[in-house]
């Protein structure tokens, strides 16, 4: 089975916050970090790879930098890893990223099954994934929390709703999106370690992948990041003191004047 | 539009790489060079006063697209999202807004409702603000199936031209939209908290949270059509019934190009005691690592059926195994918007707040008078919640 991941190197969230008078992120110790989701989407393709065998690729569109993000896939269970970058990918949105990324996974030739994660927590859009599918022409099982089966060129899943979960089948190949419940992932082994250092990690260019640069970029974005600000910063509001039946009894009164209960 | 270094006038000091929102700049042999996935175009580099050689240009030609003519589209549409034949309430939050932004634009707003015996519904959507409903019955769209669905979707698009299509950030909605936008090859912005029509260029202005609440985004789709957006549940608020509305209704069949389905739903579970739906509650109360144990959340529970709210959790108590995982508020669990919040015994580390801190009011129960949930709380309650919420319960009764 061909297994496919595609992981995002992403500033740690805890630690980006806006300078409010100069309007920018502050990066000040702010480590890059594997999209805590796509750890998920990783052990899922590992522990596929195990049961029925295959390899797992992981992908990442990025800055040279992400390097450093796929070199820990591999310590985390992957075979192999391929970092598509390129000056060409300046400004791509959601629609540019699939798209980019869509072509890189085709020079992998067959694949079974694309794992992403169920979003990205710097864009935080959840909508690579689906793209992906869509330019590949694959079905799709988002926010899956559990895979039931995977047999006869089908797969089996419980995609994670609102209310609950749906039962949903699909034919092979497909994407899905993966949410945190559906495992536990495993922490780095020594072996891990040492075959991520030794690891070839090879750099795919847009022109390499065969990526129309129309589609690339600015120009393959429809979508334009205009102005970012700062939220604004929640202010506190009252302290309530004395007693806990006093607390309480002031809270409640305040409730019930606002009308809330 | 680009972004330009002038590299005879780079002295490659360095100021400009402090002024990038996405870390995009480096400094390379005394020269700023831009890296291309993390740019964003967003221009803070280039503005006035940053550069002191100033050796950077955004060059902003507004470059029309050829393949789409911008004057044939208008209306502005909602996709009518049901469940079991029940429109969902994020719907009519969409029908509010659409109707406002319908009305700046002069245009009408439609409501596209696909399912399996649903026809009867869309005179309630017309109720609610829609002037004509496009209704695809078809046994095979009882349920949300990503394939077909789309293919419609981008079919009807294709056909009538909407300006704006809008669907909430829903599971279904975040599945759904971006494989239409893909298909028709156009922009889409995700989970939207504010849309308006910007004046001079009657744009659709939308505003976003990215970086787990971090920062806010506002953009644009200038030159593609329809501009889409998937819009946060329980923002906006609900477009009320006029039962006097009148508004037409227009029938569609599904089509054998809308293919085959690859892609099946098996079942439909509801799973309310271990997957609570805390994203529509009006009043949440959640439990940190100060409950000390699974037993104590009977605590919250009874408080919760007091205020009549449900029960949320820190991941603390999810990874002490206390509260099942579709409890779990924050980056890693779910965003609720509610009208109340009362956390219990929750610090509120950043990636709890980021899923809640849009709250009305947010109570903290806290012994630690300096933990940060008590510093944006309304209202803070500094002591042990264990005396604290059995007086509230008793209060309430
Ligand atoms: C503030 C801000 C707001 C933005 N808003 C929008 C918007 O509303 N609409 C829009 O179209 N674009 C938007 N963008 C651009 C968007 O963030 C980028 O296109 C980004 O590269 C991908 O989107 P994401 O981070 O939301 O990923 P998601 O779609 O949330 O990621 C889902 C999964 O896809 C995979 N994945 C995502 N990116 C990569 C990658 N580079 N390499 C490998 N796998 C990947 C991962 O498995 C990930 O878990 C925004 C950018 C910024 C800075
Ligand atoms: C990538 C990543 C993703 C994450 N995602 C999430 C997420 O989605 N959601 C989330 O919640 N966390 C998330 N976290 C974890 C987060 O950083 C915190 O560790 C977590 O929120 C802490 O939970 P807590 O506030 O319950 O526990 P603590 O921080 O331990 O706080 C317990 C609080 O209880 C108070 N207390 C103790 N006893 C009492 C008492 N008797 N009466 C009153 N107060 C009392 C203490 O004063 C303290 O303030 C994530 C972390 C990472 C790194």
């Amino acid at each position: 089975m061909n297994i496919v991941v595609c992981i995002k190197q992403v500033p740690d969230s805890g630690d980006v916050k806006i300078n409010p008078e100069t309007k920018t992120l502050m990066r000040e110790g702010v480590d890059a970090v594997i999209n805590p989701f796509d750890c998920y989407a990783l052990e899922e393709g590992v522990r596929l790879k195990e049961r029925f065998g295959g390899t797992v690729t992981a992908i990442s569109m990025g800055p040279p930098q992400a390097e450093k993000a796929l070199r820990e896939t591999i310590s985390l269970g992957a075979d192999k890893a391929v970092l598509v970058s390129d000056r060409a990918f300046a400004g791509s949105d959601t629609l540019a990223t699939s798209y980019a990324l869509s072509t890189a996974i085709k020079k992998f030739g067959v694949v079974d099954i694309i794992i992403t994660g169920k979003q990205a927590i710097d864009g935080d859009t959840a909508q690579v994934g689906p793209g992906i599918a869509v330019h590949l022409d694959m079905p799709q099982i988002t926010y899956v929390r559990k895979i039931e089966e995977l047999a006869d060129g089908k797969i089996r899943a419980e995609r994670m709703t609102e209310e609950g979960y749906d039962v949903v089948e699909a034919d092979l190949p497909v994407l899905i999106s993966v949410v945190k419940e559906i495992n536990e992932p495993r922490i780095a082994s020594l072996k891990g370690k040492m075959s991520a250092r030794k690891a070839e990690i090879p750099t795919w260019s847009a022109e390499f992948v065969g990526a129309d640069p129309k589609q690339l970029g600015l120009d393959g974005s429809p979508t334009m990041v205009v102005e970012v600000y700062a939220p604004p910063a929640r202010k506190g509001g009252k302290t309530l003191e004395g007693e806990p039946a006093e607390m309480a009894e002031q809270l409640v009164t305040e409730l019930k004047e606002l009308q809330i209960i | 539009m680009a972004l330009i270094i002038h590299k005879d006038k780079c002295v490659g000091c360095g100021v400009c790489v402090e002024s990038c929102p996405f870390n995009a700049l480096t400094i390379v042999e005394r020269l700023a060079i831009v890296e291309g996935s993390a740019c964003t175009m967003c221009g803070a580099c280039a503005e006035e006063g940053v550069c002191p050689f100033e050796a950077i240009e955004m060059v902003k030609a507004t470059e029309a697209n050829p393949d789409v003519n911008l004057a044939d589209y208008k209306n502005v549409w909602v996709f009518a999202e049901q469940k079991k034949g029940e429109i969902q309430s994020v719907v009519y939050e969409l029908l509010g807004k659409g109707r406002e932004l319908a009305t700046t634009r002069g245009q009408e707003v439609w409501a596209i409702l696909l399912g399996k015996n649903v026809s009867d519904k869309a005179q309630d959507l017309i109720h609610r603000g829609a002037d004509k409903v496009v209704v695809v019955e078809d046994d095979s769209l009882e349920n949300f199936e990503d394939g077909i669905y789309s293919k419609i979707i981008t079919r009807l698009c294709k056909k009538y031209k909407p300006e704006i299509v809008l669907t909430g950030a829903t599971t279904v909605g975040r599945s759904l939209i971006p494989r239409v936008a893909v298909q028709i090859g156009t922009g889409l912005t995700a989970d939207c908290t504010g849309l308006e029509i910007d004046k001079e260029s009657g744009l659709l202005r939308q505003t976003r949270p990215a970086f787990g609440g971090n920062i806010m985004a506002t953009i644009l789709c200038p030159n593609h059509r329809p501009q889409m957006s998937t819009v946060r549940h329980k923002v906006m608020p609900e477009a009320q019934t006029d039962t006097s509305r009148v508004g037409e209704i227009i029938t569609e069949k599904i089509l054998d190009e809308d293919g085959f389905t690859r892609s099946r739903v098996l079942e439909v579970v509801e799973a309310l005691e271990d997957t609570v739906n805390i994203t529509e509650a009006d009043i949440i109360v959640s439990g940190g690592r100060g409950m000390k144990g699974s037993e104590n959340f009977e605590l919250l529970h009874d408080l919760a059926k007091a205020v009549g709210g449900a029960v949320g959790a820190s991941r603390a108590s999810i990874d002490e195994g206390w509260i099942p995982y579709s409890h779990q508020v924050g980056q890693t669990g779910k965003t609720v918007n509610p009208k109340v919040y009362i956390a219990c015994g929750i610090s509120g580390q950043i990636q709890h707040l980021i899923g809640m801190q849009s709250a009305d009011i947010i109570i903290a129960i806290n012994k630690d008078p300096d933990a940060p949930m008590m510093k944006i709380a309304t209202y803070a309650l500094c002591g042990d919640l264990f005396e604290i919420v059995p007086e509230m319960i008793k209060q309430l009764k």
